[in-house]
């Protein structure tokens, strides 16, 4: 059959400046780039190319620009040059559309319409470079009464609760989805920042048990890697019933990347598809959620929080009240911008709600029904920058959850490929000669950077604010004003309009 | 113009207070004459005091004073009063024309109980009950406001200078062991009596100097436990935090200075185990409960005295002694204008509470 | 002494060591490396060898007692460096490496010479793989 679709992106090379080095004949994966009958002439297929820039960014003359191909179908306000070419796609292949990353369809982004305030003149705003500024926080449940003992002296009646230097930790990414160099970049920034990074449901690869107190380990519907040494591993156990990419569905990774130490470590045999259940099959009602959580917590002696995590979807604040009532001590909210490994393209454009609505709604309906003490809420689903994290606090999130960000620190360029498991970046595949791309002293170092800017910026943030520790941050709303929002989205958001 | 509570109005202040150790009662003069000097601290939309011990021989009852608009809200207030409460006299609060006090609502006090049978059918403990009966005056009955519902204790505030507020009450011919005073200088004009300070929920009062960051955090905190915010002024919210800590959760407060002025972690990472793991655990419990950006208030309940600055010390604040006084002001002026030699004065660093409590009151630390 | 270290671990095979070495010797007549590099063939000094899935670079191993230096009939090679006047294309240099470090060039020997203390090579691996360290035992 003849393929329809020209490609989406046409590789310029600046010939004046193409030193024939051969650099991007030898990095791209994907092997757009040739050289022309054993000359050093290069040629590029554009067919192949998924724009990841590895080729541009390694190139050291910077003679190779990746744009957006100019060929065009008719104009047509209804049938875009997308859609078009995903009918000519699946027409050829037959086949479900699949997409990695998150949802990249235009939605509004509600952290882009909302700003922050600052002191002037009434109060003081605080300079964290001269005066403490603290960006501690503690996850877990905390019960509403104190107790005391005889002589008066209170008792510590806290449950388990984890400390973290600031309100960020790395989301749940599989050991599987994501490289072992990618996996320990995380776990070793993790460690050195003082937070956390989250196994995903591909168990825990045994040489990073060492980083256990900085480790969340999940439990998927396909329980991969769960035995009781991997729950008591970690500094906490994560329930995932869902994710925003893909609300409603399991995590897929195809058998070709179930080689080695990952078929090891998920329990699962080599070359096997993983293919998780859509639901927990022992899970069809919160009754049932709230068995596995107190079995979790049995087999942890109660020594470490339990997280549920769900995607962010229309009756969000009825689960959420529900999670809180079911003994879990922490509720993680996927948005529907949440990235994955790899989704149905059709679910990941079209299913879920944005993040700061269901913030804002779950956050506002726990403190309705005095529940909000039961649980901490941590939110994820595409938190970009430094502002979202402090307009995530400020509505009511107790911590974020980064992946795609991390990611990028990491080398991710967003390409949205990682479903065919040949990523350039070393982080999206398991072919070894891929694999070692990341060098983790790298990988961690740039994600210690990161964080480590964003805490500076969030400290900044508080202090113009006058406020200097997160805890007087967190649900705060009149810091925060909207902008071109209508009354019925400010409503949800509990934020006044820029002006009022 | 809309009216205090509909919108939020910051506010910079004056206060002041004097205490007698011993318990011995004094005249509302020296309050007055102290707050009249920090005229310059406020503007005139808004005065008000605190007067502990003025009640001796209705001591074990309510005192209410309340502020209605008409006759109308009055009648229906007193009718709910009636069905919840055995009142045991009830008056008009003595006033004296002053100028510079204008537009003055009816303003009536009344000593109250809870009536036994509602009391029990309602399965809440006295203060409690009555803590919800002034709720509910003050949200669901237009036009009737209670800004004052302690034993023993009263508060006395309108729209005007703080010793203008004094001499129109009468303070002078008041006595008690402890009066805190308040000068506001809101940036904005409210011209609503309910709207100054200092503001009190049963014995608990607060005068505040400071505009808070963390208001919003501490509001929607306080209103999951069942507290609601009219106001939206910071010293609503502190009283209400106080009040939760103090009553409801039977912090000390020493205990609760730790939980709203809270002391740094690298503070918290010096200190013995003992003392550290006490602190950790009051920041995490009642995280909620911080209160962050300049303040100073002054926290009278029955039988004492809380004195305390935020944890930076953004608010200026000064403690002295006399003999069994103790007086606190924004300003050393205030307190040497009605004591001037003293035995010793200084000013206490920011999150270091200053509790007085007086011989035989207070709580047992 | 410090010395350029391979981890064939992370090597890539990408070879932008030996192109940065090569920019590195004309870095005096060109600021641009399209412009020093733009078709020639180079000679760097540091080279990728390649053995199945194995990549690694080889220069210069700073031999405490370098064998280049011993074998030099005219006096031409020190440990600091060539004296190009002095150098008679003999090629025994090259020969007694055991590194195949040395190479000749033009008629005369040429041999890593660190960049004057920062090698371009290590600045320009993108992965790590080649470190410019001391690691001698203390």
């Amino acid at each position: 059959m003849i393929n329809y679709i020209y490609p989406e992106y046409e590789i310029i090379r600046n010939p004046d400046k193409c030193i024939s080095c051969g650099v991007c004949v030898r990095q791209c994966a994907n092997e757009v780039h040739e050289n022309i009958n054993k000359t050093n002439k290069v040629i590029c297929d554009d067919s192949k190319c998924v724009n990841c820039h590895r080729c541009a960014v390694l190139c050291p003359t910077r003679a190779i620009k990746i744009v957006k191909s100019g060929n065009t179908y008719r104009e047509n306000a209804n049938w875009n040059c997308k859609t078009i070419d995903e009918i000519y796609k699946q027409a050829q292949s037959g086949g479900v559309l699949l997409s990695g990353m998150g949802n990249p369809e235009n939605y509004p982004v509600y952290f882009d319409k909302i700003l922050l305030n600052a002191s002037q003149v009434t109060n003081p705003s605080i300079d964290p470079l001269r005066e403490p500024m603290e960006t501690r926080v503690f996850l877990g449940k905390r019960p509403d009464d104190i107790m005391r003992e005889s002589n008066g002296k209170l008792i510590n009646n806290l449950p388990p609760q984890l400390p973290l230097s600031m309100p960020i930790m790395f989301s749940a990414m599989s050991y599987g989805s994501i490289s072992y160099n990618a996996h320990e970049s995380l776990a070793r920034a993790a460690a050195q920042l003082g937070i956390l990074y989250n196994t995903g449901e591909g168990g825990l690869h045994e040489d990073f048990s060492k980083y256990g107190k900085n480790t969340i380990v999940q439990v998927a519907s396909g329980r991969f890697g769960v035995h009781v040494g991997y729950l008591n591993a970690g500094a906490a156990v994560e329930i995932k019933m869902g994710q925003g990419a893909k609300p409603g569905i399991g995590g897929h990774l195809p058998g070709t990347k179930i080689v080695g130490d990952i078929s090891r470590t998920r329990m699962i045999p080599e070359g096997s598809d993983a293919i998780s259940p859509a639901p927990h099959h022992d899970i069809y009602s919160i009754e049932d959620l709230r068995q596995l959580v107190f079995s979790l917590k049995e087999a942890t002696q109660y020594k470490k929080p339990v997280i549920v995590k769900i995607a962010a979807v229309h009756n969000i604040t009825a689960i959420a009240s529900g999670i809180a009532r079911s003994g879990a001590d922490i509720i993680a909210i996927d948005g529907f911008r949440g990235g994955t490994g790899a989704a149905p393209t059709r679910i990941r454009d079209n299913v879920g709600i944005p993040i700061e609505l269901a913030l804002a709604s779950v956050d506002k309906r726990l403190r309705d029904e005095g529940i909000r003490r039961n649980v901490s809420i941590v939110v994820g689903g595409s938190i970009r920058s430094s502002a979202d994290i402090v307009k995530a606090v400020a509505l009511g999130a107790d911590c974020v959850y980064i992946g795609s960000s991390a990611l990028m620190a990491m080398g991710c360029h967003l390409c949205r490929n990682c479903h065919a498991g040949r990523c350039n970046w070393g982080i999206a595949t398991q072919v070894p000669e891929l694999v070692k791309r990341l060098n983790p002293d790298i990988g961690s170092k740039r994600l210690v950077n990161l964080l480590t800017a964003w805490r500076h910026e969030i400290k900044e943030m508080m202090g113009l604010m006058g406020i200097n520790s997160i805890e007087t941050l967190k649900g705060n709303r009149l810091m925060l004003r909207g902008v071109g929002l209508n009354e019925k989205e400010l409503q949800i958001l509990g934020i006044k309009h820029a002006g009022e | 113009m809309q009216r205090e509570g509909q919108v939020r109005i910051p506010a910079g202040c004056a206060i002041s207070g004097i205490i007698d150790k011993s318990g011995n009662r004094m005249s509302g003069e020296a309050i007055i004459d102290s707050i009249a000097v920090m005229r310059e601290r406020s503007n005139g939309l808004g005065g008000g005091f605190a007067a502990y011990g003025i009640y001796p021989e209705y001591k074990d009852y309510y005192a209410f004073h309340i502020f209605y608009d008409s006759s109308t809200s009055k009648k229906e207030c007193e009718e709910y009063l009636e069905r919840h409460f055995d009142i045991i006299n009830l008056s008009k609060i003595p006033t004296r024309k002053v100028k510079g006090i204008t537009d003055s609502p009816l303003i009536w006090r009344y000593f109250v109980i809870p009536l036994p049978t509602k009391l029990s059918d309602s399965q809440l403990d006295e203060r409690e009950y009555t803590a919800r009966c002034v709720f509910r005056i003050n949200t669901k009955i237009e036009g009737a406001y209670v800004f004052s519902s302690g034993k023993d204790m009263g508060v006395f505030k309108a729209v005007g200078f703080p010793e203008d507020v004094g001499r129109f009450y009468r303070l002078d011919e008041y006595e008690g062991y402890c009066f805190t005073a308040h000068g506001r200088y809101p940036t904005n004009t409210p011209g609503w009596w309910g709207g100054a300070h200092p503001f009190a929920l049963l014995d608990y009062s607060v005068v505040h100097n400071g505009e808070i960051s963390s208001y919003d955090a501490n509001r929607r905190a306080i209103e999951m436990y069942g507290y609601k915010c009219t106001l939206q002024t910071d010293t609503e919210v502190i009283a209400y935090i106080i009040d939760y800590l103090h009553r409801k959760k039977a912090l000390t407060f020493s205990e609760i200075a730790s939980i709203i002025a809270a002391p740094f972690w690298q503070t918290i990472k010096g200190m013995s185990s003992e003392e550290r793991e006490l602190h950790e655990y009051l920041r995490i419990m009642f995280a909620e409960q911080l209160i962050t950006g300049p303040f100073s208030i002054l926290v009278g309940f029955n039988g004492g005295l809380m004195a305390l600055n935020d944890r930076l010390k953004l608010r200026s604040m000064v403690v002295a002694e006399k003999g069994e006084r103790v007086y606190i002001a924004s300003e050393e002026a205030a307190i040497r204008m009605v004591e001037s030699s003293l035995d010793k004065i200084y000013a206490p660093k920011g999150g270091e509470p200053v509790i007085i409590n007086i011989a035989g009151g207070g709580e047992l630390d | 002494m410090k010395r350029v270290y391979i981890n064939e671990k992370w090597c890539l095979g990408c070879r932008l060591c030996e192109y940065y070495c090569a920019f590195a010797e004309k870095r005096h007549e060109y600021n641009n490396m399209a412009l020093a590099l733009k078709d020639t063939l180079i000679s760097p000094r540091i080279r990728v060898e390649e053995y199945g899935d194995i990549t690694f670079a080889v220069n210069c191993r700073r031999c405490e007692e370098p064998l280049c230096v011993k074998s030099c009939i005219t006096g031409a090679l020190t440990a600091d460096g060539i004296d190009k006047d002095r150098c008679v294309s003999c090629c025994t240099c090259i020969l007694a490496c055991p590194f195949g470090a040395v190479s000749l060039v033009d008629n005369v020997i040429k041999r890593c010479d660190l960049c004057n203390g920062e090698p371009l090579c290590v600045k320009a691996c993108p992965n790590n793989a080649l470190v410019f360290e001391d690691r001698r035992c203390v």
